[in-house]
Parts: structure tokens; sequence; C-alpha cells
């Protein structure tokens, strides 16, 4: 279970988030939305302890991330696999050296590490570009490597950030159904971070939307299409101010 | 005018602690060996292939203009083998190590600054955290470790080809036998310049690298930053190298 516990954070004296709170079941896929720069990723981060928030916490399994030591956080990070927004691909490694990465680190034997690497690459449709250079891949390619590599880790916890964000529809949508078979097989609990509502209801479990620092309202997808919320009426509908 | 000064020792004091912390992170991730040990020797590969061409040109240069400014200095009152012995003792102690290390500092760090503040600003540096990497012990410790071994490596090969290009000049140019400029090489030769020399180049090496790496990891806000971290990793690491040597000089040579 992961839970966000009051979680405060500001940048220059410019508060971000202002007291989030959220829970996110076992086996559960959390889909949280919100406007462009209201926090999103500065909220995912605070999960994996990439950022320390200035007061609250995040708690995994009981765990205050912002208090752990160094081991029990890398303790921590081996069980969860972070999809970042930009994918943030290691540029001077192959496709399939960028998914082995965290493979070795997790100390399987090479043939399992090849294995691995050949399904996930498979499950995000990039078979046969192992050998590729991430310079030489287009951003929605990009994007799905980021992926492949986080669920070729077969983590507990997956936190994706706007995973089919500048995918084109039928790609994004097979991302949808990625995640959701990941869910399903691998019993994963998940947070992902959209703005795309066709993507939110097709993998969420639960739909939170951020606003102002806060969370505005959580609910089940139904919950959230028929809410009576004027600014997260107005969010889902995407109509101008 | 207080203000600034207090300022600036502020700022100064918070750079040293920075830097303390830095460096105490690097002793917490030294015993991670398995994970930076075969990295530090695709990083020697680098540095070494990186330096070498720069470090012998300008190696090969300082040698024949010693040897011409030095027969131009003694103008027949000194006798001429002491060419040698001043093309040898400058070479060794103090312009093999300080020419490579400056070149180095513009060459080496400058590209570690940049590659590692690269990484920073597309947060690669995140990723590598996420899959429960150490970057240190990851990115730090084997480019820290491979300057500071290549190093003193390349600074012999350089001061080797200075040595040989200042005889070449003194056997061409100025009428000087072979045996006369050995005889002036050896003859205030001393062990000590040879190791104080290589001392030297391995902790110029060490400074510019981990320079370079605080610096790039450092870096904040996108091509700007990047740009940003590279001359400023530069401009530090070449400053701490002359501080370094003048220090080195005041410790050892008294
Ligand atoms: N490392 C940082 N340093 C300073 N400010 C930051 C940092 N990271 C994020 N911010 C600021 O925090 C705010 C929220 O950023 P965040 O990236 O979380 O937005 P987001 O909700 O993910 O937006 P988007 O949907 O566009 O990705 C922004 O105003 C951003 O400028
Ligand atoms: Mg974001």
């Amino acid at each position: 279970m992961i839970q966000f516990a009051d979680l405060y954070k500001a940048f220059d004296g410019k508060p971000v988030l202002a007291g989030v709170t959220l829970d996110v079941q076992d086996g559960e896929t959390m889909v949280i939305i919100g406007y462009s720069g209201t926090g999103k990723s500065v909220a995912l981060k605070h999960v994996v302890g990439l950022l320390q928030p200035d007061a609250g916490d995040v708690i995994v399994d009981g765990r205050p991330v912002a208090a752990l030591d160094r081991a029990g956080l890398y303790g921590l990070r081996r069980e969860i696999g972070f999809v970042f927004q930009f994918a943030a691909l290691f540029d001077s490694m192959s496709v399939a050296d960028n998914v082995a990465l965290g493979l070795r680190r997790r100390g399987l034997s090479e043939d399992e590490i090849e294995e691995r690497i050949r399904e996930a690459l498979a499950l995000v449709d990039l078979t046969g570009t192992e050998q590729r250079m991430p310079a030489e891949l287009s951003g929605g390619m990009r994007k799905r490597v980021g992926i492949a590599r986080a669920i070729a880790l077969r983590p507990r916890y997956l936190l994706y950030d706007e995973p089919t964000t500048g995918l084109d529809p039928v790609t994004s949508a097979v991302m949808d159904q990625l995640m959701v078979r990941t869910r399903e097989h691998l019993g994963v609990t998940g947070i992902v971070v959209t703005h795309d509502m066709r993507s939110a209801y097709t993998v969420g479990d639960r739909i939170a939307m951020l606003y102002e620092g806060r969370i505005r309202q959580v609910g089940a997808v139904a919950e959230i299409q028929q809410t009576g919320d004027p600014v997260v009426r107005q969010f889902i509908e995407g109509r101008p101010a | 005018m207080i203000l600034q000064i207090g300022r600036r020792t502020v700022a100064a004091v918070t750079a040293v602690g920075r830097f303390g912390h830095f460096v105490s992170d690097l002793g917490r991730a030294l015993p991670d060996v398995a994970t930076w040990g075969g990295l530090t020797v695709v990083q020697m590969r680098r540095v070494g292939v990186d330096s070498l061409p720069v470090a012998l040109f300008i190696a090969a240069f300082t040698g024949v203009v010693l040897a011409l400014q030095a027969s131009y200095t003694f103008t027949g009152t000194v006798p001429l083998y002491f060419v040698g012995t001043l093309v040898g003792k400058t070479m060794m102690l103090e312009l093999g190590p300080v020419l490579a290390g400056l070149a180095l500092a513009g060459r080496v760090g400058a590209s570690m600054a940049a590659e590692l503040g690269t990484m920073k600003v597309t947060e690669q540096v995140d990723a590598l955290e996420t899959l429960a990497y150490d970057p240190q012990s990851f990115l730090v410790i084997p480019r820290v470790l491979a300057g500071t071994l290549m190093f003193p490596v390349i600074v012999a090969l350089a001061i080797l080809v200075g040595i040989a290009t200042g005889w070449l000049a003194s056997l061409i140019l100025l009428d000087l036998s072979t045996q006369e400029f050995v005889k002036g090489l050896k003859l205030f030769y001393r062990f000590k310049d040879t190791w104080f020399g290589l001392f030297k180049s391995a902790t110029f090496g060490c400074t510019i690298t981990l320079v370079g790496c605080m610096v790039g990891l450092g870096t904040r806000g996108g091509a700007e930053g990047v740009g940003r971290s590279t001359t400023q990793a530069v401009v530090y690491s070449a400053v701490l190298l002359l501080v370094l040597d003048a220090f080195w000089a005041l410790v050892l040579l008294r």
C-alpha cells in the first residue's frame, strides 16, 4: 500500500504540494490527473525518494520513505518500477543495456536477463531494437523502452508518469492494454499520472485529481465520470475556462 | 562592502561544505566494488584516448622551446650541457604535470561535466537511482579513479616526449652532442624529481575529475545549465590545479 500522508513540497518558496493525502490500495491502479504544472511528477518522485518532502511523507508498506536510510531506500527502490515522463533512457547504452541495467542490479543470471529483455521489448512492440541507441529512436519508441525497462523488473509497484503522452492513438491504446495486463498478471499496484482521459478510464480503478497542491477529488472511475465538482468536471471534459 | 564580503564568505564556506559532503558520499560508495570495478576500466580507456594526443602534442613543443630558451638564457656563460638539466628538471617537476593538467582540465574535466550534467537534466541520474544504483559508485568513482590512475601515466609519457624533443632540438639546432645532453640531464637528477611530478599529476587527475563530476551532477536548468557547468568545471579545476601545484611545491620541495 502506498500512502501519501499530508505531503508538502515547495520549490524556492513556491508551494507545489500543499497537503496531498491519498491511499493507493494493494492491487489497484490509481490514476492521478491534473493540470500541467500542478505537481503530479513531483508527487510521484516522492514515492521513490527522489525528492525530500518539506513536511508529511509517503508511506510504502508501512515504511516512511523520507525517513529511510540509504540501505532501506535502495531496498524499497528494488520493489518499484518507475517510468519517467521523458523516458530518461541512458543515452550511452543500447536499448538492451537500458533494460538490462536494473535486472543486473537484482542479480539475475545473464540467460534470465536476456529472456526478460526479449519479453519486455516484445510487450511494447519493439522486438529487434535491442542494439539500437536511444538517439536513433523516435520519442514514442523511447517512451516504450522506458516502459519496458520498468516492467522487465517485475516489481510490486509500478509508477507511470504520463506513459501515453506523445504516442499515436493506437499505440497508446496498446500501452493501456499493457498496463491493464501487467496489473492482472503480476498483481502490480500502480500509479498512473496522465492527462489522457481515455487512458485514465481504461487503466484506472480509481481516479484522483490533483488541484492547487491537494487532492481535489478521488473516486472510482464511474464516480469521477459523474462528478458534480465543477473543477473536476471541467478538466475531464476538457472545456476551456 | 562588509555585507558583500560576508556573503562571499558564506558562499565559499557552503561550497567547501558541499565538497566535503560530496567526498564523504564517495567514501560511502567505495565498498560497492562490483558496481564501479568494470566501469573504471572503461573510463580509464576513455581518459587515456581523450587526453594522450593533446598531452603529447603540448609536451613535444614545450621540449623544443625549453631547449632553445635555455641556450638563449645561458648566452655562452653557462656550459651548454646545462640545457639538458633545464629541460629535464622543468619537464619533470613543473611543465609536464601542469601543462598536461591544464589541457586535460579543458578536455576531460569539461567532457565529464557536460556528460553528467546532461544526464542530470534529462533525469538519467534519477533513473539510475530508481534502479537502485548509487550515482556515486556508478558514475563518480569510476571517473575519479580513472583520472587519478591514468594521469600519472599520461604525464610520464608527456615528460618522456618533452625530453626527447628537447634532446632532438639540442642535437639539431644547438650543436649539442647526445653525451653532453645526457650528462646535463643526469647532473642534478634525483629520484624525487620523478615521483614528485607523477604524484602531483595523480592529485591533478583526481581534482579535475572530482570537480568535473561534482559540477556536472549539480547542474540545473536544461541545455544552458549544462553549458554553464562545463565552463565552471574548467575554471574551477584550472584554479584548483594551480593552487595545488603551489601547495605541493611548498610542502614537498622545501
Ligand atoms: N527540481 C525542481 N526544481 C524546481 N522546481 C521544480 C522542480 N521540479 C518541479 N518543479 C516545479 O514544480 C511544479 C510542478 O511540476 P511537475 O513537473 O510536478 O508538474 P506536472 O504536474 O508533472 O506537470 P506536467 O503534466 O506538465 O508534467 C512546476 O511549477 C515546476 O516548475
Ligand atoms: Mg509531469
